[in-house]
């Protein structure tokens, strides 16, 4: 393409995000800030047991109190609203239903039992301490193996037992394996439960018209459309009549990605009183009752050579659902056993998955869901075989990756990686990290007795989610994207998206695309997402899905636009369509850019239809959905580097080195920003976090002074660099970074810290790796208990 | 209900309110400045972050009678003539922000923090902002943004 002199090309560069501005100045509009006429608010009343009968529930005396409007209850919502949708279907799923308010029982901590509405915040909320509930405590069914044996207590009568799902793949193939391996390494993993904790908490604004009977949700999400679909099937309602807007989110890392039961009760509950309804979550609530994420048991066995060859692997997972199934609980461990041979070359593998009901939380998505679970066992996996044989844990790894030239690469699970090259970037973070030259620094530090660990994580994942049949079969819509491109007849460009941003930056990103596409000024582009009156269809941002998917749909709407453009100016410009070009605000044909008709005349043209071009369409607008024909398999190395006080348990961090290649780079200052972000996440549930429930089910890491999400000098300073290895999926050849970060780097932190005190005879320690966990593992060590 | 005169990023405000009613709400509800966010009610996570007499505060735990004949600035106050503050124009030149819920109280406890100590290092950054949790950007860019801005108010100087 021609140099173009007006406006520089855009991707690849660190453009300045376009969000910012209305977000660093107060001046963005989340959820809690809306404000209606008239409107009412809403306060959840929440179970303090885990698993207990409802008895007689006395709202009298919240009802009595000046400005309380309703109380309701799960008799008074009963065959009015709910169940709480949920797509989720697979063989002999056992699949409850969740009310809107507990009915007859509750099973987990926080599950809401009654709401009150009121004319202010403060009412509603000082109406919750005068309802009278009448609970018969019952056993509750904690740890997630106990909770899967016979005899321990039940949370639905009607199924007989906890187990909601058992999904066995036996392979023969891994049976010979093991039989003859040299080698078998084994491991229990403990994946803890973490909370996501997005800053803004949830939160549901709700307004019926009476006169349209049409519903409009605001709801901090990251599923508009998806919602929408949802309270349409919940509420009866045509589509039509539901709008649901995502205005400013607060950060979602999957635990947005669902639909609540607040998201049925304050929409019902403004179309019962005729006003607009307002709940905001209090971040207790948020703690309680939004989806956790992890949550899994896994036995995991290796077989190998004696020269560190990986011949088969096998696991026994058992996935902590929680008490209900959200969207996606029951299929988050299905990602972890798919990719549980990581980036490596493992012929044969076998699983066997047990979905457990407990009397907690549910867990859902969260940052990498069920991805992080399969590269902490691959990598720990890894590092275990390198121990056992002697050998350095980089050389176990080289000896198995999956080489480049093997892409696509059928794996043993049944999917087709993309594109890859694992040794590039492990090379590259060896080279930043002075990986040698750390190992003989680690050798002269033993011993004078300090302890220093290098962990070394090569991840991969799955990201983009589509294609459709990945998503789950009930969903109303599948694993596409959408876009429309609108050019306006001022020039300027509206781009509507079905991803639905939430922090991500693609107000930027997608700009930077059209800005290059068309030849148009960043400035020129408004990007417009999460409303479903404005933007055409959605699946939304979630499974890193946003850029690669949303931003392929962008491009194929653009496509459009562009052949209508360059077919317009070809009549004004006497030449064939073939030979034209977009740049520089111009259309100009292909080697002489002297020769160039301002765009401004093209859509002159188009909208004003002055031209005297036969049978044109006015307008120049196009819109795009795209189902990609896999998913996308982007990859890394991160290496972390710590010290740890073997007198105290205390991990410190010396270096933390991380190269990921997600292909192509719109903008590499967004890159680096969710490389962060995600790696921040991953130290924390690899070093802080844990949502604690004691044994009779209580919630006691329920607040953010017992839940330890990370603060600024908790995180180490983070030296990141990339490989480029695009994908053939989609014409952009970019993969996605959202969760990349999370994924690679809770293994790389564990390895490193294990790595620090195998000396000590320490072989394994669960997350999180706090002082007196690392200390007693330590002392354990030392008396002979490993 | 009490009389309460609070002057609020340079304008005098005089309000009848609930005794209890805490200066985040006051200021978000009463004012209608919602630039000022909730995160956790318990002065933990520092998204309600103001300056207050100066002092940054956590105002959702500050009750708006606490704050009377007071001065308070929130963020849609720092920026003078239409002209960003320097931790404004850090933060959007180092990319210190994702979903921006904490942002506004993470400028104001900056604010504070380059005011005792004009050019802190990555270590004092770091721990000046022990009070304010962000979950989307891991720090690093915030750091990077106090510093940007630290450098160009000492260039102003």
């Amino acid at each position: 393409m021609a140099s173009n002199p007006v406006i520089p090309k855009t991707i690849g560069t660190r453009v300045k995000r376009r969000e910012d501005p209305r977000l660093i100045t107060g001046q963005a509009t989340y959820v809690d800030d809306l404000r209606l006429p008239g409107m009412l608010y809403l306060s959840v009343l929440r179970s303090m047991y885990a698993h207990a009968k409802l008895g007689k529930i006395d709202t009298s005396k919240a009802k009595a109190l000046p400005g309380v409007v309703a109380v309701v209850t799960g008799a008074d919502l009963k065959g009015k609203v709910g169940p709480v949708p949920c797509p989720a279907a697979m063989p002999e799923l056992k699949m409850p239903e969740q009310p809107v308010l507990a009915i007859g029982k509750v099973r987990y901590v926080g599950e809401p039992v009654a709401a009150v509405v009121a004319t202010s915040a403060y009412v509603a909320r000082d109406a919750l301490d005068l309802i009278e509930v009448d609970y018969d405590p019952l056993e509750a069914a904690v740890d997630v193996e106990k909770a899967a044996e016979t005899g321990a207590p039940v949370l639905y009568d009607e199924f007989g037992d906890n187990v909601a799902f058992r999904a066995p793949v036996a392979n023969p193939a891994v049976d010979e394996a093991f039989k003859k391996a040299d080698r078998v390494v084994k491991l229990r993993i403990e994946q803890q439960r973490v909370i996501p904790m997005a800053m803004e908490p949830r939160g549901v604004v709700a307004q019926w018209d009476r006169g349209q009977k049409s519903l409009t949700v605001w709801s901090s999400t990251q599923i508009p459309h998806l919602l929408r679909s949802q309270l349409a099937e919940s509420f009866k309602l045509p589509e039509i009549k539901v709008r649901v807007i995502a205005p400013e989110v607060g950060g979602g890392f999957g635990a947005k990605l669902n639909v609540y039961r607040e998201e049925l009760l304050v929409p019902y509950l403004s179309m019962t009183l005729g006003k607009p309804v307002k709940w905001t979550q209090a971040r207790r609530e948020d703690m309680a009752a939004t989806t956790h994420g992890r949550g899994q048991v896994e036995y995991v066995e290796l077989a190998c050579k004696n020269d560190g060859t990986m011949t088969a692997m096998r696991c026994k997972i058992y996935a902590d659902l929680g008490a209900y199934l959200q969207f996606f609980t029951a299929g988050i461990a299905g990602f972890t056993s798919l990719l549980m041979h990581g980036c490596y070359k493992i012929p044969a593998i076998a699983w066997e998955t047990i979905g457990v009901f407990t009397n907690k939380m549910s867990t859902d998505a969260y940052r990498g869901a069920g991805r992080p679970e399969a590269a902490f066992m691959a990598e720990r996996m890894a590092d275990e075989v390198a121990a056992e044989l002697g050998l350095d844990p980089v050389a176990v790894r080289r000896k198995n990756f999956i080489p480049k030239e093997a892409f696509p690469y059928a794996t043993p699970g049944g999917l087709m990686f993309d594109s890859g090259d694992y040794e590039k970037s492990l090379a590259k973070a060896l080279e930043i990290v002075g990986y040698d030259k750390l190992r003989k620094e680690q050798a002269e530090l033993r011993k004078q007795g300090k302890y220093i660990g290098i962990g070394v994580s090569t991840y991969l994942e799955i990201c983009g989610l589509g294609p459709s049949v990945l998503l789950p079969p009930k969903l109303k819509a599948g694993g596409w994207e959408s876009s429309t491109v609108r050019m306006d007849p001022g020039g300027t460009v509206t781009v509507l998206t079905g991803a639905s941003p939430h922090g991500q930056g693609q107000e930027t990103s997608f700009a930077q695309i059209v800005s290059d596409q068309l030849g148009v000024g960043l400035d020129d582009v408004l990007v417009l997402h999460g409303d479903t009156a404005i933007v055409q269809a959605g699946v939304g941002t979630f499974g890193s899905r946003g850029t690669a998917l949303g931003g392929t749909a962008l491009v194929m709407a653009l496509e459009k636009v562009k052949t209508k453009i360059k077919s317009i100016a070809s009549h004004m410009m006497e030449s064939p369509p073939d030979n034209l070009e977009l740049g520089g605000g111009n259309v100009f044909l292909k080697g002489s850019p002297d020769k160039a008709l301002p765009l401004a005349k093209v859509v002159e043209a188009a909208f004003g239809m002055k031209a005297g071009i036969p049978n044109l369409e006015p307008g120049l607008e196009a819109t795009s959905y795209y189902e990609p024909n896999n998913c996308l398999y982007p990859f890394g190395a991160h290496i972390a580097v710590v010290e740890v006080d073997a007198d105290t348990g205390q991990v410190k961090f010396r270096r933390y080195v991380a190269v990921d290649d997600c292909g192509n780079q719109i903008n590499p200052m967004l890159v680096e920003g969710q490389v962060h972000g995600g790696i921040a996440q991953g130290v924390g549930q690899a070093m802080f976090e844990a949502a604690v429930y004691d044994e009779s089910g209580q919630l006691v890491s329920g607040s953010l002074m017992d839940y330890a999400v990370p603060k600024a000098a908790m995180i180490p300073t983070l030296e990141l660099d990339s490989t480029v290895t695009p994908t053939p999926v989609n014409p952009l050849g970019v993969k996605g970074v959202g969760e990349a970060g999370t994924i690679g780097s809770t293994p790389a932190v564990v390895n490193a810290v294990i790595d620090a005190l195998r000396p000590l005879g320490v072989k394994t320690i669960d997350m999180p790796l706090w002082p007196e966990k690392v200390w007693r593992a330590i002392q354990a060590a030392k008396g002979g208990k490993s | 209900m009490r009389k309460v005169t609070i002057t609020v990023n340079g304008e005098r405000q005089a309000s009848e309110i609930e005794p209890r009613l805490l200066l985040v709400h006051y200021l978000r509800d009463v004012l209608g400045l919602t630039g000022t966010h909730v995160g956790c009610e318990t002065s933990l996570c520092g998204a309600c972050t103001v300056r207050l007499n100066g002092d940054a505060v956590k105002s959702c735990t500050v009750l708006a009678v606490q704050a009377d004949g007071g001065e308070v600035t929130t963020i849609e106050g720092l920026a003078a003539n239409g002209k960003l503050h320097a931790l404004q124009d850090g933060f959007w030149e180092e990319h210190g922000l994702q979903c921006g819920y904490c942002t506004p109280g993470m400028i104001m406890a900056a604010s504070q923090l380059l005011e005792r100590n004009p050019n802190p290092s990555d270590d004092e950054i770091r721990h000046g902002l022990e009070g304010n949790l962000c979950r989307c950007t891991g720090y690093q860019h915030i750091v990077n943004a106090v510093k940007h801005a630290a450098k160009k108010l000492s260039a102003a100087r």
